[in-house]
């Protein structure tokens, strides 16, 4: 047990926070969940991918610094210790460029990396469908084989695309083959396809989140033509490659400690500028945050020390899940007590506090994650 | 960074647990909670013949030098078990206290598993493992000693956990048990340093979170198994989305307060700044997550659980004397608080 950083790691983590001391914006930016605000962040992830802090565990060839995970850790924390914007290239960076690493072709890599780690093309999710949330593998929409181009027709609706009213590409699940098996087999025969949102026959429909913000976007597919060359790993093998990306998405990838200690920094500082300052109750619930982060902080550390020495098992990312998800909630659930009457208004801490209320719902709702892990985990019987 | 255990600091804890899987089944949990002594006797002998009596001592006094981080991993094994042991009065916090002092001549005897030493620092007067002890660490209040037990009167009190005897220290030879009115001879003081107490303290925290860790985690699997095998309506009970998702919380719960656990052993060892905070959280998130699965598990043992016929109640009631003992989670969480900045505001009036 070692829980230092070498030197190199610390050089590493002043290089990061000194650049972000000098280029994060003084003000922050309008939501990157509405059209004008996600502009501007764009244009702040063109500035970071210039500086090479874009996609820093990339390889170089591809914009990146490859920095290994700790290394990850420690950008991440200096990145919300900052307080820099919220990251509007994370469904590309984070959840298709791991499969892309791991299935895609070398054309695919050459040709989608640079142009996503530029923050040029802009990925969203073409996951869920109206009638498939959790059980994601009941989805709908169609690819049908046109052998005469060369590619594929889709057809269907998919939804709740974050902030796919704005992006340029969406990647997603399509059923490729009808399961001859509709119980068993269901996870069979469908494919994963890249598809440019201004493809003929696309069309896109942004809709409010909870908090007003067009966040979410429907999309519509009709007989849309994808090449061969976009279909990402073997074709009716779709499920297998996505839930190398869902599984990046529970897990480390997408939810770094950084972000809850920097969220738990920012709720000291509010407890400590409340009027009338700290009842016991208060300072036990700020306690109680402070252990869940610490806690989550420490199991990272473990999860990415076995992740390193190849002995991480997959299930164990329901886990974070679970942990992260509801933690959000509890900080921002006692943010609000501490801002008392102006809880009511519209802010960064009311706004947080919504957005928090998605974490137990989106990649797999907790209900799903707590069955995962009572089955994967503790060899429980299926239910379902 | 490297979060992970030696290959050895995991070997001596698989040594230890083939011991305890010997030497300490149900059963033997049982006869302690009967005051049938021998199996306890037993299982001492052989955790000195294997070296985690004196595992802390230092090799110059016959121990094998080794520190908290190295027996982490041996102290689970011994919650898991629920061994009827004063492992981490004896093994932890005497071994500590008195290397390095006037009575370190005692260590050779203590790695040899002849002195037996229960401990009391944190102010109250329940003396653990009373009559397997001889000796007993009393903090007075400015210092602390190691007191006899035949010259102390302790007297026997009724405990929920009955394989964890306690006892009510009420004198000291001819002197009644008032912080300050102890015997201040040299004789039986061990140090007035209140930063090695302060450490010996912290220490017998830590080794106290690592047993709940190990207790939780075996209440866990224990229940695990039961609701696989246990059928209701036709079915193995643990098919149902409210026991899985009951057990799953569980597993959480003690997934996550492991690690803190882990990691306050590094500070400890490595007396960083932060370790009297570190160790305070885990013990808080270890006695935490004990509580919730071993109420997880009685509930899901439904009527099974609630007899002291079945096994469970041996590791629950474990479980609540060690959520009692070595720090306070009301106490700890103040302790966190303050390490926070977080200071409470004073009614007016």
């Amino acid at each position: 047990m070692d829980l230092t950083y070498s030197a190199q790691d610390d050089a590493f983590r002043q290089e990061a926070r000194a650049w972000l001391r000098a280029n994060v914006p003084a003000a922050p930016l309008p939501s990157g969940d509405t059209r004008r605000g996600f502009a501007e962040h764009v244009l702040w992830e063109r500035l970071l991918f210039q500086a090479g802090w874009s996609v820093v565990s990339w390889p170089k060839e591809y914009g990146g610094r490859e920095a290994d995970l700790w290394q990850w850790l420690i950008f991440e924390e200096e990145y919300y210790r900052a307080g820099a914007p919220q990251r509007v290239t994370q469904n590309g960076i984070f959840l298709l460029a791991p499969t892309l690493f791991r299935f895609g072709t070398q054309e695919q890599r050459d040709r989608i990396l640079p142009r996503m780690a530029a923050a040029e093309d802009l990925w969203c999710q073409a996951w869920s469908e109206p009638g498939a949330g959790s059980d994601l593998a009941g989805l709908t929409s169609r690819a049908t084989r046109d052998d005469a181009a060369g590619g594929w027709l889709l057809n269907g609706q998919k939804t709740w695309s974050t902030r796919g009213a704005f992006c340029t590409h969406t990647f997603g699940l399509f059923r490729s083959a009808v399961p001859t098996d509709p119980e068993r087999s269901r996870h069979r025969g469908l494919t994963y396809f890249l598809v440019p949102l201004d493809a003929p026959g696309t069309t896109v429909r942004g809709f409010s989140r909870l908090d007003g913000d067009e966040g979410f976007a429907d999309l519509y597919f009709r007989d849309v033509f994808v090449p061969d060359s976009d279909v990402l790993g073997e074709v009716h093998d779709g499920w297998r490659v996505a839930m190398a990306t869902t599984g990046s998405e529970r897990g480390l990838t997408l939810r770094s400690p950084g972000r809850f200690r920097a969220t738990f920094e920012r709720l000291r500082e509010l407890a400590r500028s409340r009027p009338g300052g700290l009842d016991e109750r208060l300072a036990d619930r700020l306690v109680s945050c402070w252990l869940d982060v610490e806690a989550y902080a420490r199991y990272t550390e473990q999860t990415v020390t076995r992740i390193v020495e190849g002995t991480e098992g997959g299930a164990q990312s329901s886990l974070n899940k679970l942990h992260w998800s509801d933690l959000d909630v509890r900080l921002h659930e006692l943010a609000l007590e501490l801002l008392g009457p102006q809880a009511q208004l519209d802010g960064p801490w009311t706004r947080g506090h919504q957005f928090s209320l998605a974490g137990p719902i989106y990649a797999g709702t907790n209900e799903i994650q707590r069955d995962i892990a009572a089955e994967r985990l503790l060899g429980l019987p299926r239910s379902r | 960074m490297r979060f992970a255990f030696t290959d050895d600091q995991r070997a001596f804890a698989g040594g230890v647990r083939a011991v305890l899987d010997d030497l300490c089944p149900p059963p033997a949990v049982r006869s302690a909670w009967n005051e049938e002594p021998a199996p306890a006797e037993a299982l001492w002998r052989q955790l000195a013949g294997i070296g985690l009596l004196g595992a802390l001592v230092p090799e110059s006094d016959g121990g094998l030098g080794l520190d908290e981080l190295d027996i982490l991993l041996c102290l689970e094994e011994s919650g898991r078990a629920a061994a009827a042991l004063p492992l981490v009065e004896t093994v932890v916090v005497a071994a500590r206290l008195l290397a390095g002092t006037e009575q370190a001549s005692r260590l050779a005897a203590l790695a040899a598993g002849e002195l037996r030493v229960s401990a009391i620092l944190d102010g109250s007067f329940l003396v653990p493992w009373a009559g397997f002890c001889d000796w007993v660490l009393v903090d007075s209040g400015n210092a602390v000693y190691l007191l006899p037990a035949q010259e102390c009167v302790i007297e026997r009190v009724p405990t929920v956990d009955r394989a964890r005897p306690l006892g009510r220290l009420s004198a000291v030879g001819q002197l009644s048990a008032v912080p300050g009115a102890w015997p201040t001879g040299q004789e039986y003081l061990v140090s007035d340093d209140p930063r090695r107490i302060g450490r010996a303290r912290q220490a017998g925290t830590l080794a106290t979170a690592a047993q709940l860790i190990g207790l939780a985690e075996r209440m866990l699997w224990m229940t695990v198994g039961y609701v696989k095998a246990r059928e209701q309506f036709g079915v193995p009970i643990g098919s149902f989305q409210a026991v899985k998702h009951a057990l799953a919380d569980a597993l959480l719960a003690v997934e996550l307060a492991r690690p803190l656990v882990y990691a306050a052993a590094w500070a400890h060892v490595h007396d960083t700044d932060d370790a009297d905070r570190d160790v305070a959280a885990a013990k808080i998130r270890a006695g935490e997550a004990a509580g919730l699965v071993a109420r997880t598990a009685l509930q899901c043992h439904g009527g099974m659980g609630y007899t002291q016929e079945y096994d469970l109640h041996l590791w629950l009631k474990r479980t609540w004397a060690l959520q009692a003992s070595w720090g306070q989670p009301g106490e700890l969480r103040a302790q966190v608080a303050r390490s926070l900045g977080l200071s409470i505001a004073v009614p007016a009036g």
